[in-house]
């Protein structure tokens, strides 16, 4: 496999050159110049291109490999961020039916267990004292409205 | 005679209580965030912003800046006792002042941190106090084309020093003038990168935003099993924590090159109070007759540093209460939280605002003289803070954030934009692309293009406006800031300014 395919660079040139070309898209679809002056695809379609021009020379200076040597990847680092950024996705979409206590207190547990690698005792107290405190403090000191759901 | 009236009027409004509690709450919290590695004031400020929102504006003003410079009051704590910065600012403090702690004077460094910290922080308000209503005067005369030109040139400034990729930076920049983008167009009405979605007509929320890249953003690239602290103990007593009558005799200097540094770099958007540090500490080392000290624990090092990067802060405000225009990230999230309580940053903010603009002057001498009088006897205190465990900061950090972004909104489509833009963060970080450009494009943008559009609709769509004496002179030392990377010797230079922050 060639290196630049694995550089951060060239992939992230390539999703920047993508979202560039979709601006200028949409650009395009707007007024340009109207009889008061700018419309509103003339910002756009200038910071478009530019986009587009800027992230296809990111992209060939990773296949020239003249772009500096990023810092190495560590699969483990990799996973435990996206796995904790999963586990705050899925709190998200869990407080609709949970609410936010019971949600949040699952997502501390997540992070406190799996992902810090302490104790399920540690875990469910930290889960439990932190909602408690965030309900006592937001929803009862300061009337700060929380998310509801169907349990709490 | 303007700025003595003014001052005093300050004095009133920042010696009420609220006020005061208000100050001695920020400055508590900026120096436990300081204190804390890994939690910057960005993502503090950040979080909290939505719940100042209900707050009376003068006194949550007064509450975030003293975050954002009691920070760098606690920043210099862990570099001392752990040689670890708690803020990016204190990074030079850890060259002498964990050499000065191993040498059994951490009590005298931590004293000397705070003496020059409140030293060099009072000069920076005195000097923002002095600076800002004359700039604001003579930028009364900028109109559209001046403004935009100014924008641009903060925004080259900011891009050239956020990191080693020019690329990159400008990449980031533009990606937060496209969320800028999103919503209604002001001028036409026409709604635009909405993707159908009714939510997205009012615009992006610039919390969110703030929240998921700086938050979110820094739990998800730091979050690992807890480390072992070994930490180098705090002497006992006040009197072990003063410096001598010789160190502060060896300090004079020192305080006056930070102080003057700290509150020039920071006026200049994008070099910030690392840049400020380093070059203080630089020309203490260049200046001093005990070159061979600095690296062993010489008490200037811990000085100079420290003193640029409390001057820095009331440098930073000048072009953002004057201007309107944010230098850094955590000056940019100050200038977003002032728009959303109603107010204009600008030449005509200190004529209209002048309760909120000389309380907050005012606020920060207090604040300093507080900063001063805490951390001289609670420094123990604080640094007990350094074993909180990351397991029990992180859902904190997680909680707090979903309660701001929900309590602005109100909806759970706010909440799912939070983990998009969380995730954007932690991209980012990965990648090496910086966050700074980021969100000033993203503060900056819907200004830039109001002003160039409204500069084009004078001109009848001529170009030619933006050659006018000011603007052409500003928009050509943009260029050239932007093509300094062409330059071999120029860019030596600023790669070794990117080097040192490194």
């Amino acid at each position: 496999m060639r290196a630049w395919l694995k550089a951060g660079d060239f992939w992230s040139g390539l999703a920047l050159a993508a979202l560039g070309t979709y601006v200028v898209a949409q650009a395009r679809t707007w007024d340009y110049m109207t009889e008061e002056g700018p419309g509103p695809g003339f910002f756009p379609l200038w910071y478009g291109s530019a986009m587009v021009v800027l992230s296809l020379v990111l992209v060939a200076s990773a296949v020239m490999k003249r772009a500096a040597p990023g810092k190495p990847v560590v699969l483990r680092d990799l996973a435990r961020g996206l796995g904790c950024w999963a586990a705050f996705v899925a709190c998200i979409v869990l407080m609709p039916f949970a609410g936010f206590c019971v949600a949040f207190a699952l997502l501390t547990w997540f992070v406190v267990v799996p992902m810090c690698g302490q104790g399920h005792r540690m875990g469910v107290a930290l889960g439990v004292i932190g909602s408690a405190a965030f309900y006592a403090l937001f929803e009862l000191g300061l009337s700060v409205s929380l998310p509801h759901g169907y349990l709490f | 005679m303007d700025i003595l009236h003014g001052l005093l009027q300050g004095f009133q409004v920042a010696t009420t209580p609220t006020a005061l509690a208000m100050c001695s709450l920020g400055v508590v919290l900026g120096t436990i965030i300081g204190v804390l590695p890994g939690l910057g004031p960005s993502a503090t400020i950040a979080m909290l912003l939505p719940l100042t929102l209900k707050l009376e504006p003068t006194g949550a003003m007064i509450m975030l800046a003293g975050i954002y410079y009691g920070a760098k009051y606690g920043g210099s704590t862990t570099s001392i006792l752990l040689n670890v910065p708690g803020e990016n600012s204190s990074i030079v403090t850890c060259i002498d002042g964990y050499q000065m702690a191993r040498k059994g004077r951490a009590g005298a460094a931590l004293g000397m941190a705070a003496i020059a910290s409140f030293i060099a922080g009072t000069f920076g308000v005195l000097a923002l106090m002095l600076v800002a209503p004359p700039l604001a005067q003579m930028s009364l005369a900028f109109s559209a084309p001046e403004y935009f030109a100014l924008m641009v040139l903060g925004l080259a400034m900011v891009v050239l020093l956020a990191g080693e990729s020019l690329a990159k930076a400008l990449l980031a920049m533009l990606v937060g003038l496209w969320i800028a983008s999103i919503g209604t167009d002001l001028f036409t009405a026409t709604s635009r990168f909405t993707f159908g979605q009714v939510e997205l007509l009012g615009g992006i929320d610039f919390i969110v935003v703030a929240i998921g890249v700086f938050a979110l953003g820094e739990v998800l690239g730091n979050i690992e099993p807890p480390e072992p602290v070994k930490m180098i103990p705090v002497p006992k007593g006040l009197r072990n924590l003063l410096p001598t009558r010789e160190d502060m005799r060896r300090s004079r200097f020192a305080f006056l090159n930070g102080s003057v540094v700290g509150f020039v770099i920071g006026v200049l958007p994008g070099a910030g109070s690392t840049i400020a540090s380093f070059m203080s500490y630089g020309i203490e080392k260049a200046v001093s007759k005990r070159k061979e000290e600095f690296g062993h624990g010489a008490i200037e090092g811990v000085a100079a540093p420290e003193g640029a990067n409390n001057a820095e802060t009331g440098g930073a405000l000048v072009p953002l209460l004057t201007l309107g225009i944010p230098g850094s990230s955590t000056t940019a999230i100050l200038l977003a939280a002032l728009v959303l309580w109603g107010f204009k940053p600008g030449p005509l903010f200190i004529q209209d605002q002048p309760q909120l603009f000389w309380g907050l002057v005012a606020s920060m001498y207090i604040g300093n003289v507080l900063l001063l009088v805490l951390n001289l006897p609670l420094v123990a205190v604080f640094a007990q803070l350094i074993k909180l465990p990351a397991y029990a900061m992180f859902p904190l950090v997680l909680g707090v954030s979903i309660v701001g972004v929900y309590s602005n909104a109100g909806s759970m489509f706010e909440l799912g934009l939070l983990a998009a833009f969380g995730l954007l963060g932690y991209a980012m970080r990965k990648l090496d692309f910086p966050s700074a450009p980021l969100v000033l494009g993203l503060v900056l943008g819907d200004a830039m293009e109001k002003a160039l559009r409204q500069s084009l609709m004078m001109s009848n769509g001529h170009l030619s406006i933006l050659f006018r004496p000011i603007p052409s002179v500003l928009l050509a030392i943009a260029a050239l800031l932007l093509l300094v990377p062409l330059f071999k010797r120029f860019n030596a230079l600023r790669l070794q300014v990117l080097d040192t922050e490194a």
